[in-house]
């Protein structure tokens, strides 16, 4: 295997995780919900994950329970939010701490703990072609999973009635709701599903991505996840492209430290960062006044009678 | 079963006080679910992170010198939420004041250095933060950048620049190689306000800040304009307050008090540089800032809980081995509570069987 392929093979792997936990985020959002607790949700999958694939010795349970700890997580926001009415970027704060905190304790019996490497599809012939053969037929089914995932998002947001209804909520509530649309409802959901995405992700991360657990290993992929969904102008095929933007800035700068090039690691370990706020403000230069940003986004809704 | 959420006329001022004390006491109840989930005894747990400080004189001192970051830092940030803006990376601004701080204590080290050191250890501090903070403010007021994610990526960042520095040029050669500076010459080390106490003059300009913020924000034009900002923009634009200029002075405020508490912390606390000088004060502030609904005399008190809970925290890993990231949970748990509180102030809650809402909201 060439230097090339591998670089491009962890650069998959590495976005991978971005792309489903700001696909969720994305969906969130597109309904008027901005959950800022998405590395919190992401810690929770990555250490239940892990955990659930160790104790039942199964990587599909310990996805599952990854998901699931995701959508739980979640529904401790959207009782806040949607319940309580309560401020949604302090209750997406407290998320990410009450996340990378309880994901602490769950996780801390396994650490030391290594899971073997998924196995990957393998087409005779195909997976075999050179440079191109692992990179398209050689992945895990989570890369596939992720690639149907953001054209499956693509389809309901834009090409089905639930799916303009949840855009109608994120966009107007209260005309949403004079017209008869159940706008908690709607965006229960919705927060439902990125959590479940953010804790799919997370369970990426320790499952496949490193293979073992250990303690804040999501290491602000999460606050990366939701500026990609700004950076994507809330659409799902700029997500995709975002997302392998990010993963191979934050690969090559790997390799950049291996090689010792002089530079500080610190440095070089900074520029995921730096690039995410490079990015915002490179992209808000080219649309000064239509962010794409839903209408209604942050707003508590409060039905009144 | 649902939750309906009816506006009040006014909010109760009942429930004002009564929703932060309702909130400890639900966060202290789910906290002690998880210690009996962990397969622990919660009253064991309560002992030890609450009752045990607070009947040690020792540990009380302690609870002081903990909460005066947390103080200082939160007045700042009631600032930038009552305008509505978030600064949630006060944790960066807090290490890189340090660092900035720390410049004058490293170069005058081992000299004959006089009586300046110390002040302009603090004025560089809360330059530093300041400028950090200014970065993100910049970046909203001209480009309409979202503050929150560009001041939370900025924490990543000042954190790596202090590991490069401790790691790099700052190491002190005949430190074992260990990562961490000197220890700073008293000249460059806050006083004590008693011998042999734990307390410093931190505590002071903790204090200070909390009355000046008080007046600030109770009896002057500025705070009325924060006020009208965070509670209705549009008015705000209407009657010609600047939104920019509001954003870049909130942000200074919180940015420079958050320096000023990092490099309290090094010259009164730690006493020299190293690749982590704080377990998350920066965030943990934002949770005191909400717990003293935004009021400075609020946070005074929520930051001597918030501090509870870090000296409880480590009393617990040491006696009952209980790690450290329990003491996290707990502070995510009250976060959550507090918001969810809030509804009591605003809302009357009701739970209601059957009907949902959107019935009711097509029949009016």
């Amino acid at each position: 295997m060439s230097i090339v392929e591998a670089i491009l093979l962890t650069i998959v792997t590495a976005s991978t995780p971005l792309l489903i936990a700001a696909l969720g985020e994305l969906v969130t959002e597109r309904s008027g919900v901005l959950n800022l607790g998405v590395e919190g949700m992401m810690a929770m999958g990555a250490a239940c994950g892990f955990a659930g694939a160790i104790l039942f010795d199964s990587t599909l349970l310990g996805v599952l329970c990854g998901i699931l700890a995701g959508g739980l997580t979640a529904a401790l926001f959207a009782f806040a939010v949607l319940g309580l009415a309560a401020n949604q970027v302090a209750s997406g704060l407290a998320l990410t701490i009450f996340g990378l905190g309880l994901s602490g304790l769950i996780g801390a019996p396994f650490i030391g703990a290594r899971r073997d490497p998924i196995t990957h599809l393998h087409i005779p012939g195909l997976t075999d072609l050179p440079l191109v053969g692992r990179l398209f037929f050689g992945q895990d089914a989570f890369v596939y999973a992720s690639l149907l995932l953001c054209l499956g998002v693509g389809w309901f947001l834009f090409r089905t009635r639930k799916g303009l209804l949840l855009r109608a909520v994120g966009e107007n509530q209260t005309s949403a709701h004079s017209l008869g649309l159940p706008v908690l409802r709607v965006r229960l959901l919705a927060i439902l599903f990125g959590g479940a995405c953010a804790g799919l992700a997370g369970a990426y991360l320790s499952l496949v991505y490193t293979r073992f657990w250990s303690p804040g290993m999501t290491s602000g992929r999460g606050w990366i996840a939701v500026a990609l969904v700004v950076f994507a102008a809330w659409r799902p095929d700029w997500a995709l492209f975002g997302a392998y933007l990010f993963g191979a800035a934050t690969v090559l700068q790997l390799h950049a430290q291996a090689a010792a090039i002089g530079i500080p690691s610190q440095a070089l370990s900074a520029l995921p960062y730096l690039a995410t706020i490079v990015a915002l403000v490179v992209l808000s230069l080219g649309r000064r006044r239509d962010t794409g940003a839903p209408g209604s986004l942050g707003a508590p809704f409060v039905p009144d009678r | 079963m649902r939750i309906e959420l009816q506006q009040r006329q006014a909010p109760s001022a009942i429930a004002r006080l009564l929703a932060p004390v309702l909130a400890l006491a639900a966060a202290f109840l789910l906290g002690g679910v998880v210690v009996a989930a962990m397969g622990r005894s919660p009253l064991a747990a309560l002992d030890v992170y609450v009752l045990q400080p607070l009947s040690d004189p020792w540990a009380l001192q302690e609870m002081v010198v903990k909460a005066t970051p947390l103080v200082l830092i939160a007045v700042g940030l009631s600032f930038c939420f009552r305008a509505n803006l978030w600064n949630i990376g006060a944790e960066g601004q807090f290490v890189v004041g340090a660092i900035c701080g720390s410049t004058v204590a490293l170069a005058t080290h081992g000299t004959e250095a006089g009586a300046w050191v110390l002040p302009a250890m603090l004025l560089l501090g809360t330059l530093g933060g300041m400028a950090w903070a200014s970065v993100p403010a910049f970046l909203r007021a001209r480009f309409g950048v979202s503050e929150i994610l560009t001041s939370l990526m900025l924490v990543y960042v000042a954190e790596l620049i202090l590991d490069y520095l401790v790691r790099g040029p700052w190491r002190d050669p005949k430190g074992f190689n260990f990562p961490q500076s000197v220890t700073f010459d008293e000249a460059a080390t806050l006083p004590f306000l008693t011998d042999g106490g734990r307390l410093h003059v931190g505590i002071l300009m903790a204090l200070v800040a909390v009355v000046v913020a008080f007046v600030v924000m109770g009896h002057t034009i500025f705070g009325y304009r924060l006020r009208v900002t965070g509670e209705a923009p549009r008015a705000a634009r209407f009657s010609g307050f600047s939104e920019p200029r509001t954003t870049f002075i909130v942000f200074a405020i919180s940015g420079g008090l958050a320096g000023l508490a990092g490099i309290v912390e090094v010259a009164g606390q730690i006493g020299q540089l190293k690749p982590s000088i704080s377990p998350g004060y920066g965030f943990t502030a934002i949770i005191v800032a909400f717990l003293g609904r935004l009021n400075p005399f609020g946070i005074l008190l929520a930051g001597l809980v918030m501090a509870l809970t870090f000296i409880g925290g480590e009393a617990a890993q040491i006696t009952l081995r209980l790690p450290f990231d329990l003491t996290r949970t707990f502070q995510g748990i009250l976060l959550f509570c507090v918001l969810g509180a809030d509804a009591l102030v605003t809302y009357r809650v009701r739970l209601v069987r059957g009907a949902p809402a959107q019935a009711a909201g097509r029949a009016a």
